[in-house]
């Protein structure tokens, strides 16, 4: 689909994208939702859905897991200072080993030297270091320096927003009941316990990494 | 917490990918052999439970607005207030404490890349600590999927 958008179809596209970055209602109908909502019909709301989507601005839609929940309780944002002149080469092997969700090349600052980031997620520490060695093995003598950085507390969790939903069927205002212990949090604005997962979640979603 | 069956299959088959048809749900449900009715009670409990974060879509937002990655050293004295600061703007949303001496990493994420600015200056200026921006600059791996194999 060409990336050329009508003046209509950006506010169209803006309004849902606050509808339904939180997620969609869990309703029998979720296009009909979003149509009321967005005051179109069904068949336009779905056919914006697709016009999007093929369109690279929706990456997908998917039922996005929550890997604490699956048992990943812990997470490393492993970061890696790689000679610029190898990073073509050893950005995407690193990003297709398995352990890693999220792999991103970020510019270096002052203070910061590292410009390859690659989230990995385990259900030990021991697991998370064994990825951690494994992405020293394979940069190499290309790699000059790395760190990790694990995540003692979730502080803020959402789903992108650019504003909060107001529909009654928003399901980021209720408190998920606990299934396990220690109960993992998801809430916005509320700060977690200690053990937290960082993720991404969604690409974008959930991971420090996405943009 | 243990997964039956159907949810188990619902997560391997859909964390990436939910067809984008008029009845995604009865697309769903015929693929794994249940009834609608089934599939919707499974993501709901699914989604009451906070096993799934969301079912909806993942937006490309260096296509739809932009985002960045902000940490900010904070002295470990000052990092609920630093932290409860952040967190009230809206475009905050990822807010995670780090072992480091950058300890508070968020995501910003806006319509373009001014108004992350603006919201990086107001940052600086309400905390007094220089913002780290780093925007990605190129994506070697964006998916989120894991195996459910030997979860408990």
């Amino acid at each position: 689909m060409s990336a050329c958008i009508c003046p209509s179809d950006a506010t169209l596209t803006r309004r849902l994208i606050e509808l339904t970055q939180a997620g969609l209602p869990l309703v029998a109908d979720p296009w009909a939702w979003l149509a009321e909502q967005l005051g179109i019909s069904s068949a336009q709301a779905l056919a914006l859905l697709q016009r999007l989507q093929a369109d690279g601005a929706i990456r997908r839609i998917a039922a996005v897991p929550n890997h604490y929940r699956l048992g990943y309780r812990h997470n490393g944002m492993t970061v890696w200072d790689v000679d610029d002149e190898r990073m073509a080469e050893l950005g995407p092997l690193i990003g297709a080993q398995p352990f890693v969700s999220h792999c991103y090349r970020r510019p270096r600052r002052d203070g910061w030297r590292y410009n390859l980031f690659a989230m990995v997620h385990g259900r030990s520490a021991e697991e998370i270091d064994a990825d951690r060695q494994r992405i020293r093995q394979l940069l190499g003598n290309a790699c000059r320096a790395d760190d990790m950085l694990v995540s003692s507390r979730i502080l803020k969790k959402t789903g992108l927003r650019l504003q909060k939903a107001e529909n009654p069927l928003s399901r980021h205002t209720t408190e998920p009941a606990p299934l396990d212990s220690p109960p993992a949090r998801r809430m916005t604005g509320v700060v977690g316990k200690a053990g937290a997962e960082a993720g991404a979640a969604s690409p974008q979603e959930k991971a420090p990494c996405s943009e | 917490m243990q997964l039956d069956n159907l949810s188990r299959r619902l997560i391997e088959r859909y964390q990436h990918n939910l067809p984008l048809c008029a009845e995604p749900w009865q697309a769903m449900a015929d693929e794994l052999g249940c009834s609608e009715a089934e599939l919707l009670d499974c993501l709901q409990r699914l989604d009451a439970a906070g096993v799934l974060s969301r079912v909806g879509p993942v937006f490309e937002h260096s296509r739809a607005g932009a985002s960045t990655l902000v940490a900010l050293a904070v002295p470990p004295e000052r990092l609920e207030q630093v932290a409860e600061l952040v967190n009230r703007y809206p475009e905050v949303n990822h807010n995670y404490l780090r072992e480091h001496d950058y300890n508070l990493w968020f995501v910003l994420t806006g319509p373009d890349r001014q108004t992350l600015q603006r919201c990086l200056r107001d940052i600086e200026g309400a905390t007094g600590l220089l913002p780290l921006d780093l925007p990605m600059r190129r994506a070697y791996r964006i998916d989120l999927g894991f195996s459910l194999e030997g979860t408990p």
